[in-house]
């Protein structure tokens, strides 16, 4: 892939995650219409079918994501997508693609909440994605993408995840990321993808095959909870992903995904030309969390401040990470509300300034 | 004349049943394995199971199975038909899977002529959950959510359905039968052999109603429940064909 002038096409990031998932040889589409993910259903159902593939519009979220269940079990790659109050909806079949063991890509355009809130652009649902979601002792991998480039990457990287761990994977974009157009690249679409071992295909003259989340014995049941951990575990070591952006000098470190990753760059850019001594860490796996990054980073800054479009979620994983070693301050804007780097930038200024008033 | 047990190909060998004396599921599943080995379906299907007493069903029919939420079977198998048209897809759900958690899911499998068969028993209560009452229970039936009978001003009145779903143009198939006697139990082969025909054919959508006794929680014995099927609950679902476009082309 040749990332020139000439290969970008610009488009909104709903079209931009349908586009992506057909080039990662996505084939089955299944989705409920709720804004401000419209777009992407709409692309899928003008693409997908003359691909060869399916899009349906289903009666409700639920029956979609059970839709894309039987899709996965017989080893295609399938997709759903939503917005916080369908994600919600959802989270049944997620729990059941973790027991089941099933690959799956599901896409969250987050809007304004609690209950039907509004359709701006939200970060309210880190806690739902990124501690599972759904009923029962199981993690989902969660990317947040920041720019319509990195939708389409971690889409495609998205599908890769899913079958290469037999997981559900969760995309948390938001209203902003949704709508907003940026010119892109996007890779050459996958031809062959490997055979699925252990898909359902119809017994043949081989041995029947079943999929079941049920394990009525307690010892076995207990057995199948410490292989998926074995699992995460494989995930947290392999799949973290992080960008640290300015932060190798820097005194106070901003600790802020996906929309709010890009205001904070904005505000970031802005101190460094008044010689403020700020950088950026930016999760791009929400779960698994760059913990051990943001440890490192404490090590060296004297303070850290975290910028959301909530009330505070993903704080609790940065003050989990940073373990006390240094004071993490938060600032949050939810409900749909848009900070803007100046905003941040000041915040950050003022926390700078007690810093170095504390230090004379 | 000597009389041969065959054991069906598609039914798994050496396996206790976790079903209740009595019980009507035991009877249906043999007639499904039977049907997938006469009509040579066996190789290329895959059964979606329900959550309630058959959620235990892979234990028994020795093909391609997948479990589902309570009430999502028809969605489950919207995806694997849909992703895969060659493989021949039924779903063996309940009165509460199919009429009242999934009824949402039901309806608009039925409305959209999904090419899947669907086996579903009424039995009129939740069994595996310990005899509630389900949208299927009889007006007066005593259940343990209904301990004095239910009661339609308080509880509503019993679902059809099947009724429902029948009248959709998508659906190419509906009957209901009753597992209540040898001649019943030949209607309900009969019934599923055409149901599964439709599938095969590409004629759309089909369901066949099985009325079915649940001994334990309608605290009879298996020969009462048996009875009571053929008196008292077929007065409120009338066995027959409710639907059968398969005429039309």
């Amino acid at each position: 892939m040749t990332k020139t002038e000439a290969n970008k096409i610009f488009i909104s990031g709903n079209h931009a995650f349908g586009e992506a998932a057909i080039r990662a040889g996505c084939t089955c589409y299944f989705g409920y219409p709720i804004t401000p993910q419209n777009e992407l259903g709409e692309y899928m159902s003008e693409h997908l079918p003359p691909a060869g593939g399916v899009f349906l519009q289903s009666e409700s979220e639920t029956a979609a994501i059970n839709m894309l269940i039987g899709a996965s079990a017989v080893g295609v790659r399938a997709m759903t997508s939503s917005s916080s109050p369908g994600i919600s909806l959802k989270q049944e079949g997620i729990s059941f693609l973790a027991g089941f063991e099933l690959p799956g890509v599901i896409i969250n355009v987050m809007r304004g909440g609690p209950g039907l809130g509004n359709i701006a652009p939200s970060q309210g649902d880190y806690f739902q994605a990124t501690r599972g979601g759904g009923h029962g002792d199981y993690r989902t991998p969660v990317f947040a993408p920041a720019t319509v480039q990195e939708i389409v990457d971690l889409t495609v990287l998205s599908f890769d995840v899913a079958d290469r761990y037999r997981t559900p994977v969760m995309i948390l974009g938001d209203g902003m990321m949704g709508q907003m157009k940026e010119p892109v690249v996007f890779p050459e679409k996958i031809k062959k993808l490997p055979e699925k071992e252990w898909a359902l295909k119809g017994r043949g003259n081989g041995p029947s095959r079943y999929m079941a989340s049920l394990i009525l014995d307690a010892l076995e049941m207990e057995k199948h909870n410490w292989k998926l951990v074995r699992k995460y575990r494989e995930i947290e070591k392999n799949e973290t992903r992080y960008e640290a952006f300015m932060a190798d000098d820097a005194e106070i470190i901003a600790v802020a995904y996906g929309t709010t990753a890009r205001i904070t760059k904005g505000a970031i850019k802005r101190l460094r030309k008044e010689g403020v001594k700020a950088g950026l860490l930016r999760p791009i796996t929400l779960w698994p969390f760059p913990s051990q990054a943001i440890r490192d980073i404490a090590q060296n800054a004297k303070k850290v401040v975290v910028f959301e479009m909530s009330t505070g979620q993903m704080v609790e994983d940065v003050l989990l990470a940073v373990m006390g070693q240094i004071p993490v301050q938060f600032h949050g804007r939810p409900g749909g509300v848009i900070p803007t780097p100046l905003e941040f930038s000041r915040i950050m200024y003022r926390e700078y300034e007690l810093l170095k008033k504390k230090s004379i | 004349m000597k009389l041969k047990n065959k054991w069906p190909k598609y039914y798994k060998k050496d396996v206790i049943t976790h079903y209740c004396p009595g019980c009507g599921h035991g009877i249906v599943h043999r007639i499904v394995a039977e049907l997938l080995e006469e009509m040579e379906l066996g190789k290329r299907a895959v059964c979606v199971n329900p959550a309630g007493c058959a959620v235990l069903a892979y234990k028994y029919f020795d093909i391609d199975m997948i479990e589902s939420a309570h009430g999502r079977g028809t969605a489950i198998a919207t995806g694997v038909k849909r992703a895969r048209p060659d493989l021949f897809v039924f779903t063996y759900q309940g009165d509460g899977d199919l009429s009242a958690i999934g009824t949402a899911e039901t309806i608009h499998s039925a409305n959209r002529g999904e090419h899947i068969s669907v086996v579903f028993i009424n039995n009129a209560v939740y069994g595996m959950t310990g005899g509630q009452m389900a949208p299927t229970t009889l007006v007066g039936m005593r259940t343990t959510t209904t301990p004095s009978g239910r009661n339609p001003e308080y509880d509503g009145y019993p679902l059809h359905i099947t009724e429902v779903v029948a009248s959709f143009p998508g659906v190419a198939y509906a009957e209901r039968v009753a597992v209540d006697g040898p001649a019943g139990i030949q209607k309900t082969k009969k019934a599923i052999r055409n149901a599964f025909q439709c599938q095969i054919d590409g004629l759309g959508y089909s369901i066949v109603e099985v009325l079915s006794p649940c001994p334990t929680n309608w605290k009879m014995t298996p020969r009462a429940s048996f009875t009571w099927i053929t008196e008292e609950m077929t007065k409120e679902y009338k066995l027959g064909v409710l639907a059968d476009r398969r005429a039309r082309e």
